[in-house]
């Protein structure tokens, strides 16, 4: 009752949406590189949002199912293929046992986002399933994904194999999730000014609207380090160290910039020159190293509309899969 | 011993000093100044117990820094359940305000003070030898100074249970290394007027003086993180032997 990894990819991990109050005890929230992906993922697979899914970074690992279940894979196109066929992302997909996934090729995006019916069943650390590497805790045994693992899935009630055809070994439905307008312009990151942005020379500022960053290979879940033009300060004030958060742009001493992500400490003392808007930070997440960044100022009011209009929208589409998957069992 | 008294500050003397921020569309940090001051750590200390026994619907962690408080919130919650006419971020902003005018800043009840056994130099403090080279000091008096004062955890930050203590005499403060090096958890380090324990084995640079055996992180206790903003901490020498039994 379970999946087990075949052979082990880069980094895949067990991650939800984040542990929330901890960051006082230095504690980050993790969780998710695109909450918007991962969640879902979830949805597609009739889950509450806050299940456990892995995140799967290229190469990704190769998985066996060892039961009937029901899958979806969102975020990243790795190419995903079910027993070597090709299979569409944003789609519920039923799998019969001993199934293998695997991902031959990337296409393009940074990650994905793999779900099963039920959810994994592993325990909780600080109330979230997310895998914090640093700790050692949460997720799998607090660490990424290994040959041989075997994680078990939750409970189900629901006869999977009664809905693929006798001689298919998955099926993807018919239905899935247009992802609309969250990954459009992947390339254009809307930020809000940080408290330090007044500090930057009248060119620098100009400079950030106007040039391209790329994404350096060195990044992680921790952070993408960008690769643009030098850009200054009028003053080197030192700051005393205070709090980050997911897509606060900080400004490095050697004038380059660093986009704090899922991984980020929770105290930091360089400049803050902006901060990537929420409902931007999904398409953030996937891009990868060599990906072109043309950042886009906005006011706090348009950042709060685009995340709830976000919000709404999951809403919606998690009403919508649960009324099919719903009809589907019904059916059978 | 007693903990040393703070200098104390009324709300009134605070009132034009503050600035309100947003850190993102999700955060917004209340930054009393950009300085370490014992006082401005309690006055954001008490905002945090003041918001947290007085939360609102959305609120999901506060932090004190320094000389900061940030709160992290959802706004979809805050929007669901307030509706505000103004931006989310200037509703949180009326809160903090609340929280600022609500709490006086006054010296925290003294608590317990938390001896933490070092066992300094050699292996443990790789940088001790080095230190009291430059500072022209013999490695005991290098020792005897830095155990010789009581310090305050001003904040949690950096990894999971990292405290950033003050302050350092300054006959013992040194900068940071200019590169980071491996650090072992339990190592007891030196930046500027600033000391503090690694939790984990980490990447730092900071100087080492010499390592504790209790364990500052435990992910799987009860209470994973031993010490918190606010608490009194004063270092006691052990020798190498001691350290090895605690060890055991």
């Amino acid at each position: 009752m379970s999946l087990t990894i075949i052979k082990p990819g880069l980094l895949d991990t067990l991650q939800d949406l984040g542990r929330t109050g901890y960051s006082r005890l230095g504690i980050n929230r993790g969780g998710a590189m695109d909450r918007y992906a991962a969640q879902v993922a979830n949805m597609l697979v009739g889950n509450e949002t806050s299940e456990a899914v892995i995140e799967i970074h290229f190469p990704g690992a190769q998985f066996l199912f060892e039961q009937n279940t029901l899958i979806s894979i969102t975020g990243g196109n790795f190419n995903a293929l079910l027993n070597d066929e090709p299979v569409p992302l944003w789609h519920p997909i039923v799998v019969r046992k001993n199934t293998v996934l695997h991902f031959p090729k990337l296409h393009n995006g940074g990650r994905c986002y793999l779900a099963v019916h039920g959810g994994f069943c592993v325990s909780k650390w600080l109330n979230s399933y997310s895998t914090h590497l640093k700790a050692g805790a949460g997720g799998f045994h607090g660490r990424k994904l290994e040959k041989g693992d075997e994680i078990p899935f939750k409970e189900s009630n629901i006869y999977f194999a009664g809905l693929l055809k006798p001689g298919k070994e998955f099926e993807a439905l018919k239905w899935g999730v247009d992802t609309g307008s969250t990954y459009q312009h992947p390339n254009e990151i809307y930020f809000i000014e940080g408290n330090e942005w007044a500090q930057l020379t009248y060119q620098s500022q100009k400079a950030m609207l106007e040039d391209n960053f790329t994404i350096h290979p060195f990044s992680d879940r921790m952070g993408y380090q960008l690769q643009g033009v030098d850009l200054k300060r009028d003053q080197n004030i030192e700051l005393v160290s205070s709090a980050v958060s997911f897509g606060t742009m900080q400004l490095l001493p050697n004038g380059q910039l660093i986009v704090l992500m899922a991984d980020h400490q929770t105290t930091g003392g360089y400049p803050r020159i902006g901060h990537v808007i929420s409902a931007h930070l999904p398409k953030l997440a996937q891009l990868g190293p060599g990906d072109v960044i043309h950042f886009i100022k906005t006011a706090i009011d348009n950042a709060e509309q685009l995340l709830i209009a976000q919000q709404q929208e999951l809403n919606i589409l998690q009403r919508a899969c649960m009324e099919r998957l719903n009809s589907l069992y019904v059916k059978h | 011993m007693l903990k040393k008294l703070t200098s104390i500050i009324s709300s009134q003397q605070l009132t034009n000093q503050y600035k309100i921020f947003p850190l993102g569309d999700s955060a917004v940090t209340f930054d009393m100044g950009n300085t370490i001051s014992e006082a401005l750590n309690q006055k954001a200390l008490a905002m945090q117990h003041w918001l947290l026994a007085h939360p609102f619907e959305g609120l999901k962690d506060c932090l004190v820094a320094y000389s900061s408080l940030t709160v992290l919130y959802n706004p979809v919650i805050i929007k669901k359940y307030y509706n505000p006419a103004t931006t989310l971020f200037a509703w949180v902003t009326e809160k903090l305000q609340q929280a600022f005018d609500k709490t006086v800043q006054t010296k925290q009840a003294a608590r317990e003070l938390i001896k933490i056994p070092v066992c300094y130099g050699d292996d443990y403090g790789p940088d001790l030898a080095t230190l009291a080279g430059e500072k022209q000091l013999t490695q005991q008096e290098v020792v005897t100074i830095h155990t010789g004062t009581i310090y305050n955890v001003y904040m949690i930050g950096f990894l999971p249970g990292f405290s950033y203590m003050g302050e350092v005499n300054e006959k013992i403060a040194v900068p940071r290394k200019q590169t980071p090096m491996p650090v072992m958890a339990g190592s007891v380090g030196i930046a500027g007027s600033q000391t503090g324990i690694y939790p984990l084995n980490s990447p730092g640079g900071w100087q080492i003086v010499g390592r504790t055996p209790l364990r500052l992180f435990d992910p799987f206790e009860p209470e994973p993180v031993k010490l918190q903003a606010g608490d009194q901490v004063q270092f006691y020498a052990i020798t190498k032997r001691e350290f090895e039994e605690y060890s055991l």
